[in-house]
Formats: structure tokens, sequence, C-alpha cells
């Protein structure tokens, strides 16, 4: 596979000295799904904008299929359609209209059999002729997804493609995703969603005050989620773990008197019955037994807030 | 050249003249119809004729002149600011397309407008008064540089604009009083001598005298200063246009 888009060192600093993104770099494979996942304000959109030509970049350099998006802008935006997060539509225009002009401005030719084949898609095929205000808050969405198709992009951008949309819409829009994908198609989308981006997405970035903090495979990150943690309530307190127990790799609570197990939950055996055994072999006396599940929301959050720490010191 | 985007956006602006073909076009007929009324029989009854020619007619240009500027200006401003007030602004920015496309497309929309409107009003003129065009290549060559020109102002101005009030700023407090002004409705000739030279500093002048010459063969200024100004606002604007696109002005973060 190859890359289908490179970001390299991606700086925005406004002009007031407000910096939205300090060096951002992503490789993206062609085919790949990838989930921008962060608070509000991290820079997401900042990103995407400057990615189609919406924002200008103050240093850094992006392609998109090996095309500059500066240099050659015309060749890297050909193959680019952006679902914007806001809905801009101009509400007394026909759906068909506004869709057949983002054909346009692409510089295809007006193809109606191509334009009713994604308006059927998009269940919109009916409200062809309505003018988008009569349309529902959904429907519009829909509408701006459509505008987004309408040049048969090789990379979709998604700026929060389900934020206030109701179930069935977002099922609806996880199909179409997952559709162009099995036709080749890049897609990035931004969501605050983790559930979202752990249904559709092959890679996570997690982003926060413009920068990457990571990116990693969903499976891996669903491994890690994967992972629970025993709690173990001692009647006493313990300074220093028995040597006995080393292999269970124990670490030590908020209070000492909490040791914590991390496990597997996926794997053959977890190892909790014999742990247990060997406690009272070591003479501990347990007071209270509980566990808990580190999610990729927690992973979420520590990261963010080690990366605001970090910021603030 | 992005020929198809210029093409879809063209399509796209003149659908929105179609859709609101009453504001677009009724309206217009109906005021300068009113203009005629008031001017032309209520207040042209006492004066005879200017320069050899009654004075119903002699207005036709300057009237004609008048709503093709105003159109021009308003169907400009207004085609490249709705999209930067409702946020459709994004298409065109993240489309394969340059500012100059986007120009263009928006430009030669409000001009075409305009100038429909114009030949409009002409042949609601006509209704009225008897009129006479001495030179018709001339005078069409008059009437599709003004709209080209005063639509480029028009975009200048849409793109300049952070509010609806600012969109009304520049027509209503210079292109009005600079329009009234130019001699739409009489001779420069009619005025003090002190007014006359004042008046020639008013580019409208040019563009009306030389419109009207078109029409009846006669001019307030020679027809080579009124070729020359009209040349010399296009340069301004285009000059202008070409800044901002270089800049992304109040377009771009």
């Amino acid at each position: 596979m190859s890359t289908m888009l490179s970001i390299r060192d991606v700086r925005k600093v406004y002009d007031g000295g407000g910096e939205a993104l300090k060096g951002v770099s992503l490789e993206i494979e062609e085919g790949e799904i990838l989930a921008l996942l962060g608070p509000n304000g991290a820079g997401k959109t900042t990103l995407i904008s400057i990615i189609c030509g919406i924002a200008t970049l103050t240093s850094g350099k992006i392609t998109v299929g090996g095309h500059d998006v500066i240099e050659d802008f015309r060749a890297a935006r050909r193959m680019i359609g952006l679902v914007p997060q806001e809905m801009n539509l101009e509400p007394f225009e026909k759906v068909i209209n506004t869709v057949a002009l983002s054909r346009g401005l692409h510089g295809l030719p007006r193809n109606d059999s191509y334009l009713d084949e994604v308006l059927k898609k998009l269940s919109l095929w009916d409200k062809r002729d309505t003018p988008i205000r009569e349309l529902s808050g959904g429907m519009k969405r829909r509408v701006l997804i459509a505008k987004a198709l309408s040049h048969a992009p090789r990379v979709l951008f998604l700026d929060e493609p389900t934020a206030g949309v109701d179930v069935e819409l977002r099922k609806d829009m996880w199909q179409i995703v997952r559709e162009l994908k099995a036709q080749g198609v890049t897609i990035i989308l931004t969501t605050h969603y983790i559930e979202e981006a752990e249904a559709i997405a092959d890679r996570i970035g997690v982003i926060s005050r413009g920068d990457i903090l990571l990116v990693e495979e969903t499976g891996s990150l669903m491994r890690r989620m994967g992972r629970k943690d025993l709690l173990i309530e001692l009647h006493e307190p313990v300074a220093t773990i028995p040597e006995s127990l080393s292999k269970y790799d124990l670490r030590h609570g908020e209070r000492d008197d909490v040791l914590i197990y991390s496990y597997d939950t996926q794997a053959a055996r977890t190892g909790i019955t014999q742990l247990l055994t060997d406690l009272s072999e070591a003479g501990l006396v347990l007071r209270d037994v509980q566990t808990r599940q580190s999610s990729l929301e927690e992973i979420f959050v520590g990261l963010v807030r080690d990366n605001n720490a970090e910021d603030a010191a | 050249m992005n020929w198809r985007a210029i093409q879809a956006i063209y399509i796209y602006e003149m659908t929105r003249t179609v859709r609101t073909i009453w504001q677009s076009v009724v309206s217009p007929v109906i005021s300068t119809s009113l203009y005629f009324v008031v001017f032309g029989t209520a207040i042209g009854s006492r004066i005879d004729q200017v320069e050899g020619v009654a004075y119903g007619s002699f207005i036709v240009p300057g009237l004609i002149m008048l709503s093709v500027i105003m159109q021009s200006i308003s169907n400009a401003s207004f085609g490249i600011y709705f999209p930067k007030f409702i946020g459709t602004i994004y298409e065109l920015l993240a489309a394969p397309i340059n500012f100059l496309e986007i120009v263009i497309g928006y430009v030669g929309a409000a001009a075409t407008k305009a100038l429909i409107i114009g030949l409009i009003i002409l042949a609601t003129a006509n209704l009225f008064v008897d009129i006479r065009i001495e030179h018709p290549v001339a005078m069409v060559a008059f009437l599709v540089l003004t709209c080209l020109s005063f639509s480029l102002m028009g975009f200048i101005i849409g793109i300049w604009a952070k509010n609806f009030e600012q969109l009304q700023l520049v027509p209503l407090l210079i292109v009005t009083p600079l329009v009234f002004l130019g001699g739409s409705f009489y001779s420069i000739t009619m005025l003090p001598e002190t007014w006359q030279k004042i008046t020639l500093f008013n580019p409208v002048v040019y563009l009306v005298s030389g419109f009207r010459w078109s029409f009846f063969g006669m001019a307030d200024v020679a027809l080579g200063w009124s070729l020359l100004a009209i040349a010399g606002f296009t340069g301004l604007c285009l000059g202008i246009i070409w800044w901002i696109f270089r800049t992304g002005w109040r377009i771009k973060a």
C-alpha cells in the first residue's frame, strides 16, 4: 500500500499569536480509515481545513496522493472530498443543484446518472428537487455528504460526521464509510465519540492542544482496553511486596494496603485463582477484592491530561 | 483554467436569478417606469429639450446607467458575500480552482444579470419615449464594460464587507451620489462653471457621457476621455482583485 496523505511538521500560528497546530506529522495509507480523536479546540478542524485549502499553514508540508497541497493544489484537491462540521448549505437551493455545483467545481462534466446514484445511496433521491431549507438536520447532513462524494474523491474528510445525528443516520453513515473503504477510498474522520472511532477506524490518532499524542491501530488500542485491574485490599498494609509474588508484577494502589494486578481478559488463563492462593500462602489476609476496566476513554483522558500538565509545567 | 468550475458557478448564480425573477427583473422595471412618470412626464413636460433632444429621451441613457451600475454592484457583492455569510465559501476554497476562476464565475453572472436588466429597461423606456441609437455597437460595448467593471467593484465590496450594513454602505454613501451627480438626469453644461469643473472628478460623468453619445451622438466630455475613464476604472478594480488574490485577504484564515 502507498501513502495517500502525508503531513510533515505542520504548524499553524494565528495572527494573534495563538498556536493551533504545533508541528503535526502523520502518514495515512491508501484505503485506510483514520479517526482523529480529541476534545474541542484540539486542532482537528484546523488540520483538515489546512489540508483542504480553507486555511493557510504557517510551516510544514502536506501532500495528497503525492501532490503538494499548495504547489499542486488542483491535482491534490481533485482527490479530496470534504464534509464540514457546520451545516453550511444555501437554504433556498435545491438538493440536486447544490450537488451538481460541487461536481462542477471539481472540473467534472455534469453526470446526472452518477449524481442520482449518490443521492439514492444517501436516501436523498426523492428529495432531489426539494429546497434545502425544507430538509431535517439529518437530511442536510446527508446533502453535505452527497456534495463531498459528487466528484468521486479518493480521500474523504468527515469532520464530526455524527455530531448531533440520530442513531439510524449514524449507522447509515458507518455503512457508507465501510462501502467507500471497500472501494479503496481513504477516510479521515474526526470525532468526540470513542465508540465511533472503535467501530469504523483502522487506526486512531489522539490529538490535543495542537499535538498528535498517539497514533495506534484500533486493534492494539482495544487490546490495551481489554486489560483489567484486580484491586486487592488487605487487612494490613505491606510496605514491600513479598518476593514469592514477583511473577505477578503486582503494584501498590493509592494506599499501601491495596495491591493491583493487571490481567488480560482475553487470555486463556487470567491467573487470578493461582494469585489468590499464593497471596494467602504469603500470609496476606484479604479484606476485599474488586475489578475495574481501563477503557479507551480512560487512556484518552489520561493522555490528554498528561499533555495538559506538560504544557502547564 | 478550470472552465467547468467557472461554468458551474455561472450556472448556479444564474439559477438563483431565475428563482428570484420577481425581485431581479420586475422591480427595476417598475422603478424605471416611476422615474419616467416623475422625471419624464411631470418634470420633463416643463423642460422642453436638452441640446436638441427631448428631455424624456435625454434621460434614458442615464437611467439605464443608474440601474446597471447599482445592479452590477449589488449582484456581485451579494453573490460573493452570501457564501461568506452562510459558510458555503468553504466549498470554493476547497475546490481545485483559483481566485481568478471564482471572480470570472461570479462577476460574469452578476454582469450578465445587470446587462439583461439594462436591456429590459431600454425596452421599457421605448414604450414611453422615442429612442434612437446612433452607434449601437458602441452602445452595447459601453453597457457591457460598465456591467463588468462595476461587477468587479461589487465583488471587491462583497469580499470586504463583514456584515450586511457594510454591504449597503458603499453603494448608498458613494455610488448613489456619484451616479445622481454624474449627469444622469441633466447635461453638465447646465451647471454653473465651478460645478462643471468639480463634476469632472466624478468618474460616472464619463460613463454617462460616453453612453449618451452612443445614443444621440452628443457628449458632455470627449469620447476618448470616456473610454479612458472606464478602462482606468476596470484596471483599478482588477488590480485590487489581484491583490486580494495574492494575500487571501478576508477570505482565508
